[in-house]
C-alpha cells in the first residue's frame, strides 16, 4: 500500500511537469508562420521593435518558469510526507535570501524597463524619415474602415494600400465610438478614438509586398467581429498605378445592366443606395457607409468579410442583416435593422454597376 | 428612544425582533456570520454554475470558424454577463463567504463587528445580482463588455435598457461590497482576541484585512462613474457623451480602471490568504517569512492603485504616462514573486501532504505564476500593443484569476468544509475534481496563449476560415468542456457529502489557527471562551510547546494556552446578537429603488422614478427601524 502511494502522486507529478513543459515549448514552436494575423512574425520596422522587446522578455521569462515551477514540483516530491507523526524542521524564514529574492527580480525588470522604455519613445517620436512619410488619415466607423491619403487626394476604404519600403503615419480618428486599428504584422494597434486625433507609424519592409489582414480590436459594438481590413503592400510603381486609378471619378456605365444599376443606385424607391454611399462623379454623396467610387477593385466587400464578386455584391445588397446582423447596410426600422427591400432584378443591377466601379 | 426601552423580554409588538431558530425566516433574518458565510457560498456558487454555462455557450460558438450557435447579439451578452458574473457574483461573493465564515474563527471573535450590517450586505449584493439578471426576462441583457468603455454605453449607440441593468446592478452591488468592505476592516481592527496582535494575525486575515481597504478605497470611483453613466443615459448629461465635444470617452476608463485594477486584486488577495493558509498545514511548517508576505500583501495593495493605465496602453496616453505606468506595473511583479517564493520556501523541507486542498493550492501557485510571467510581458507597452485586447490577454487573467482564484477558492471549499459542514468532501472525488479542472483548466486557456500571438482578437463571435485560428479554438473548447464535467463531479461530492460524508472532528488536518480549536461545525456562538493568544498560529504553538520562544512573533506562551475553553465550559453560553428584519428590509428598499430606475429607463418620461422614492422610502424606513430595534432578552 505504502509503495502504491508514493508512486502514484510521483506519476501525477510527473504529468504535471509534462505539461508545464508542453506549455512553454508551445509558446514557441506552435507559433504560427502562416497565421495571417501573426504577432511575431514583423515585417516592418515598428513591428521588429516590438518584437524585439518581446523576444527579450521571453527569453528571460523562461529561467523564471522552469526555475519556479522546477523547485516547486521538486520539493512536493522530495518532501512527501513519510510518516503520519514527522514534524520537519519549523524555519520561520531566512531574512538574506527573502531579500534576495527582492531584489534580483527588480534587477530582472529594470533589464526589461529600460528598453521597454526606449522603445516607447521610439515610437511616439515622428518617423525619422520626415520628408518622404506618406500621411494616411484612417476613420473608424461601425463597423467599418475609411481611408484617406490628403496628400495624394485618394479616399477608399477597407482596404488600405501601402508602397513597400516607404514610412506610412497614420493620423487615427473615430466618426462614432473608440475602435482600435490594428495590422498585426505591421505591428502593434493603436485606439482609434472620438474627439482626438492618435498617431502611430511604420515602414513595410521592401521586401513585405502582399496582402495582410487586420481587424477592429477594440469593442466597438453588435458587429465588432467583423470590422476586418486588408492591408495591401504594393511595390512602389505598384502603388503609384493604384493611387492614380483611385484619383479618378467613377466611370459611367453607359448601357446594359449597369445603366440600370446606376438608375437603381440613385432611385429613392428602388434602391436608396445614395442616401448612404458616394460615388465620386455623381450625385451619390451619403458619408454612413463606404466611399463606392472604386469599390469594384477592391478584393474583399462588407468590411473584410465577403469575397468580392458580383454575386456576393448582390447577396449582400439583399441579405446584408443575415450576413452582417446588426451592421447599418439595411433598412433602418425602431433600434435595428432589417435587410434592404430590393428586387432580385434590381440588387443585380446594382450588383453590376458597383462592381464595375474598378 | 422610549422604543428602544421595551423591558427585555417582550417579545410583541412590530419592532420585535424574529426568534426562529431555524426554516426560511432564520436564514432570512439570520445575523449570524457563518450563517451569511454560507448564504454567499451558496449563491456564489449558483452564479458560478451561470456563468460557467455563458463561457460553455461561448466556447462552443467560436469551436469551430462562423460558428452559428448564437447570434452576434447574444455572444456580446455572453461574455458581458460571463466577465460580470465572474467577477462580481463569484469569486467577490466566493471570497466574502470565507471573509465571514472564517475570519471571526481566526481571530477569535464571536460575530463581525456589525453583524445586522452584514446581513444587509449580502442581501443587498443578492438584490443587485437579481436586478442585473432581471434583464434576460426583459430580454435586454447587458451587452457591452464588463468594462462598458464609453462613448458606446451613451444611448445613441446603445439605446435599449441593456445598458441599465448593467449600471444599476452594478451600483446596488457595490453599495453591498462597500458595507462588507468596512465591517470587515472594523472587525479586524476591533474584535482580535487578546494577545492578537496585527503581526500575529493569520495571512488570510490579513489578505481579508486588505482586500477591505481596497473595497473601501475603490469602490466609490466606479459608483461615480456609474452615476455620471446613469445620468447620461436618463437625464441627458454629457460626461461621456462626445457628440457636442463636452464628454470625453478616456475618462471612464481612467475612473473604470482606478476602480478596475485595485479589483483585480480584490479578487486575487483574499485566494493569496487561503493559499498561504493551506500550503503550511499540510507542510507542516509555519508560513515561510511571514513578515515579508505581509509587507508583500501590503505593498500589493497599495501598489495596485498606481497601475491603472496599463489597462489603457493602446489609448493614446503620451509617452510619460506610458512609461510611468511600465514602470509601476512591473514593480507590482516584485511583491507578487516573494510570495511565490516564500509559498515555495515554505514546502522546502516540509512534511507534504498531497490532499485535495494542497493540491488546490498547488495548482494556484503553479498556474498564478504563469499569469505572472505573461503580465510581465505586457507590462511593456510595446509589447502589450501587441498582446491588448487579443485572446493572449485572455489567456493572462484567467492564469491569473481561475487558476489563481477559482483553484484557490476550491481549495478554501475543501479545506475549510469540514468545520463548515463537520463533514469531510471525498477525498477521491476532490482528486478527480482537481485533475479534471487542472487539465481542463490548461487546455482550455493554454492555448489561449496560441491563438493571441496568432492575433486572434477577443470578443468576437465569429471568425473565418483561414486565419489559423481552428485547432487551437476546438482545443480549448474541449478544454472548457472538461472544466464542466470537473464542476458536475464537485457537485457530486457536496451531495454525498452532505449525505453520508465522513465525519470530521473538530481539527481534521492538523491546523495551526484558532478556527481549529472549536468544534465543527462551530457553535453558534464560536468561542464558549475568548482565547487569549501568545503567538503565531496559537493551535500549533499550543501542539508543540516546544516551539515557543522559537521564531518571530513566538514569544513564550504558557503551555496552557488553548485550554480554558474546556477549562471554562459548562457556563451559560455566552448572548449572541438577535436576528432582525430590519437588514432584508432596507435592502429590499435598495431592490425596489434600483427596479424604479430600470422602469424609468425602459419607459419615457420620468413618472417611474416614483418607485424609485418608494424604495428610498422603504430603506429610510428599513434604517430607522433599524436603529430603533430593541433587543431580545
Amino acid at each position: 500500500m505504502t509503495a502504491q502511494n508514493s508512486l502514484r502522486p510521483r506519476l501525477l507529478i510527473l504529468c504535471w511537469l509534462l505539461l508545464l513543459t508542453a506549455s512553454l515549448s508551445g509558446c514557441t514552436a506552435f507559433a504560427d508562420r502562416t497565421a495571417p494575423q501573426s504577432t511575431v512574425f514583423p515585417l516592418s520596422d515598428w513591428g521588429r521593435s516590438i518584437q524585439d522587446l518581446y523576444s527579450l522578455v521571453f527569453l528571460m521569462s523562461i529561467p523564471v518558469f522552469i526555475g519556479v515551477e522546477g523547485f516547486i514540483v521538486y520539493a512536493v516530491v522530495r518532501f512527501r510526507r513519510r510518516a503520519s507523526d514527522e514534524l520537519p524542521n519549523q524555519v520561520h524564514g531566512n531574512t538574506r535570501l527573502e531579500v534576495a529574492w527582492t531584489v534580483i527580480p527588480s534587477i530582472v525588470l529594470l533589464i526589461i524597463a529600460i528598453p521597454t522604455i526606449s522603445a516607447i519613445f521610439y515610437s511616439d517620436a515622428p518617423p525619422a524619415s520626415a520628408q518622404n512619410v506618406l500621411k494616411v488619415t484612417v476613420i473608424g466607423h461601425q463597423w467599418w474602415w475609411e481611408f484617406h491619403y490628403p496628400d495624394l487626394g485618394v479616399s477608399t476604404a477597407n482596404e488600405l494600400h501601402l508602397p513597400a519600403g516607404r514610412t506610412a503615419s497614420f493620423e487615427l480618428k473615430s466618426a462614432d465610438v473608440i475602435h482600435s486599428f490594428w495590422v498585426p504584422r505591421m505591428g502593434g494597434k493603436v485606439d482609434v478614438v472620438p474627439t482626438r486625433a492618435n498617431h502611430m507609424w511604420f515602414t513595410p519592409d521592401a521586401n513585405a509586398v502582399g496582402v495582410y489582414p487586420g481587424q477592429c480590436v477594440e469593442f466597438c459594438g453588435i458587429q465588432h467581429a467583423n470590422m476586418r481590413l486588408d492591408l495591401v503592400v504594393d511595390t512602389p510603381s505598384d502603388f503609384e498605378a493604384w493611387t492614380q486609378r483611385q484619383k479618378a471619378n467613377a466611370v459611367q456605365p453607359t448601357g446594359g445592366a449597369e445603366q440600370q444599376g446606376a438608375a437603381a443606385f440613385m432611385d429613392a424607391t428602388r434602391g436608396l443606395c445614395f442616401s448612404c454611399h458616394a460615388i465620386r462623379g455623381t450625385e451619390a454623396k451619403g458619408t454612413i457607409g463606404p466611399d463606392l467610387t472604386h469599390v469594384g477593385s477592391r478584393r474583399m466587400i462588407a468590411a473584410g468579410i465577403l469575397e468580392n464578386t458580383p454575386a456576393n455584391m448582390q447577396k449582400w445588397i439583399q441579405h446584408s442583416q443575415d450576413i452582417k446582423p446588426g451592421s447599418k447596410m439595411g433598412r433602418p426600422v425602431g433600434n435595428g435593422f432589417q435587410n434592404l427591400a430590393v428586387t432580385d432584378a434590381d440588387a443585380a443591377a446594382i450588383a453590376a454597376y458597383v462592381f464595375s466601379l474598378k | 428612544m422610549a422604543t428602544i426601552a421595551a423591558p427585555a423580554g417582550q417579545r410583541s409588538g412590530l419592532l420585535a425582533r424574529p426568534i426562529a431558530p431555524t426554516g426560511v425566516w432564520s436564514w432570512l433574518t439570520t445575523v449570524d456570520h457563518k450563517r451569511i458565510g454560507i448564504l454567499y457560498g451558496t449563491t456564489a456558487f449558483v452564479f458560478l454554475l451561470i456563468g460557467g454555462l455563458e463561457a460553455l455557450l461561448m466556447r462552443t460558438q467560436l469551436a469551430v470558424p462562423n460558428g452559428r450557435l448564437v447570434g452576434p447579439e447574444e455572444f456580446n451578452s455572453l461574455f458581458t454577463m460571463h466577465g460580470t458574473t465572474m467577477i462580481f457574483l463569484v469569486v467577490m461573493p466566493l471570497s466574502a463567504a470565507f471573509f465571514n465564515y472564517i475570519v471571526p474563527l481566526q481571530i477569535g471573535a464571536r460575530d463581525v463587528a456589525f453583524p445586522r450590517l452584514n446581513a444587509f450586505s449580502y442581501w443587498v449584493f443578492l438584490s443587485g445580482a437579481l436586478l442585473m439578471h432581471f434583464s434576460f426576462i426583459a430580454q435586454s441583457v447587458p451587452n457591452m463588455g464588463w468594462f462598458a468603455y464609453a462613448n458606446l454605453t451613451e444611448k445613441t449607440f446603445s439605446p435599449t435598457p441593456a445598458v441599465d441593468y448593467w449600471v444599476v446592478g452594478l451600483q446596488v452591488l457595490g453599495v453591498g461590497s462597500l458595507a462588507a468592505g468596512f465591517n470587515f476592516l472594523v472587525t479586524i481592527l476591533q474584535l482580535r482576541a487578546p494577545g492578537m496582535s496585527l503581526m500575529r494575525m493569520p495571512l488570510f486575515t490579513w489578505t481579508t484585512f486588505v482586500t477591505s481597504i481596497l473595497i473601501v478605497l475603490a469602490f466609490p470611483v466606479i459608483t461615480v462613474a456609474l452615476i455620471e453613466l446613469m445620468f447620461d443615459r436618463l437625464f441627458g448629461t454629457l460626461f461621456f457623451n462626445t457628440s457636442g465635444l463636452n464628454g470625453d470617452p478616456i475618462v471612464w476608463q481612467h475612473l473604470f480602471w482606478v476602480f478596475g485594477h485595485p479589483e483585480v486584486y480584490i479578487l486575487i488577495l483574499p485566494a493569496m490568504g487561503i493559499v498561504s493558509e493551506i500550503i503550511p498545514v499540510f507542510s507542516r511548517k509555519p508560513l515561510f517569512g511571514y513578515p515579508f508576505m505581509v509587507y508583500a500583501v501590503a505593498s500589493i495593495g497599495f501598489l495596485s492603485f498606481t497601475v491603472w493605465a496599463h489597462h489603457m496602453f493602446t489609448t493614446g496616453l503620451g509617452p510619460i504616462a506610458t512609461a510611468f505606468f511600465a514602470a509601476s506595473t512591473m514593480l507590482i511583479a516584485v511583491p507578487t514573486g516573494i510570495k511565490i517564493f516564500n509559498w515555495a520556501s515554505t514546502l522546502w523541507g516540509g512534511s507534504i501532504s498531497l490532499t485535495t486542498p494542497m493540491l488546490c493550492a498547488l495548482g494556484f501557485v503553479t498556474m498564478f505564476t504563469i499569469g505572472g510571467i505573461t503580465g510581465v510581458m505586457h507590462a511593456s507597452p510595446p509589447v502589450d500593443t501587441q498582446h491588448q485586447d487579443t485572446y493572449f490577454v485572455v489567456a493572462h487573467f484567467h492564469y491569473v484569476l481561475f487558476g489563481g482564484s477559482i483553484f484557490a477558492l476550491f481549495g478554501g471549499i475543501y479545506y475549510w468544509w469540514p468545520k463548515i459542514t463537520g463533514r469531510f468532501l471525498g477525498e477521491s472525488l476532490g482528486k478527480l475534481q482537481f485533475w479534471l479542472m487542472f487539465i481542463g483548466f490548461n487546455l482550455t486557456f493554454g492555448p489561449m496563449h496560441f491563438l493571441g500571438v496568432d492575433g486572434m482578437p477577443r470578443r468576437i463571435y465569429t471568425y473565418p476560415d483561414g486565419l489559423g485560428w481552428n485547432l487551437w479554438n476546438i482545443v480549448a473548447t474541449i478544454g472548457a468542456y472538461t472544466i464542466g464535467v470537473a464542476i458536475i463531479v464537485f457537485i457530486t461530492n457536496v451531495i454525498r457529502s452532505m449525505r453520508n460524508g465522513e465525519i470530521a472532528g473538530a481539527d481534521p488536518w492538523d491546523g495551526m489557527t484558532l478556527e481549529w480549536t472549536i468544534p465543527s461545525p462551530p457553535p453558534h456562538y464560536n468561542f464558549e471562551t475568548i482565547p487569549t493568544v501568545h503567538g503565531r498560529d496559537p493551535l500549533w504553538l499550543q501542539k508543540h510547546p516546544q516551539l515557543d520562544g522559537h521564531g518571530p512573533g513566538g514569544q513564550a506562551a504558557p503551555a496552557t494556552a488553548m485550554q480554558h475553553a474546556e477549562q471554562e465550559g459548562g457556563h451559560e453560553h455566552p448572548h449572541m446578537p438577535d436576528p432582525s428584519y430590519w437588514p432584508l428590509f432596507a435592502a429590499l428598499g435598495l431592490l425596489v429603488a434600483g427596479a424604479g430606475i430600470l422602469m424609468t429607463a425602459s419607459s419615457t418620461g420620468y413618472t417611474m422614478l416614483v418607485v424609485t422614492g418608494v424604495g428610498l422610502f422603504i430603506l429610510l424606513v428599513g434604517i430607522f427601524g433599524w436603529s430603533l430595534e430593541p433587543v431580545n432578552g
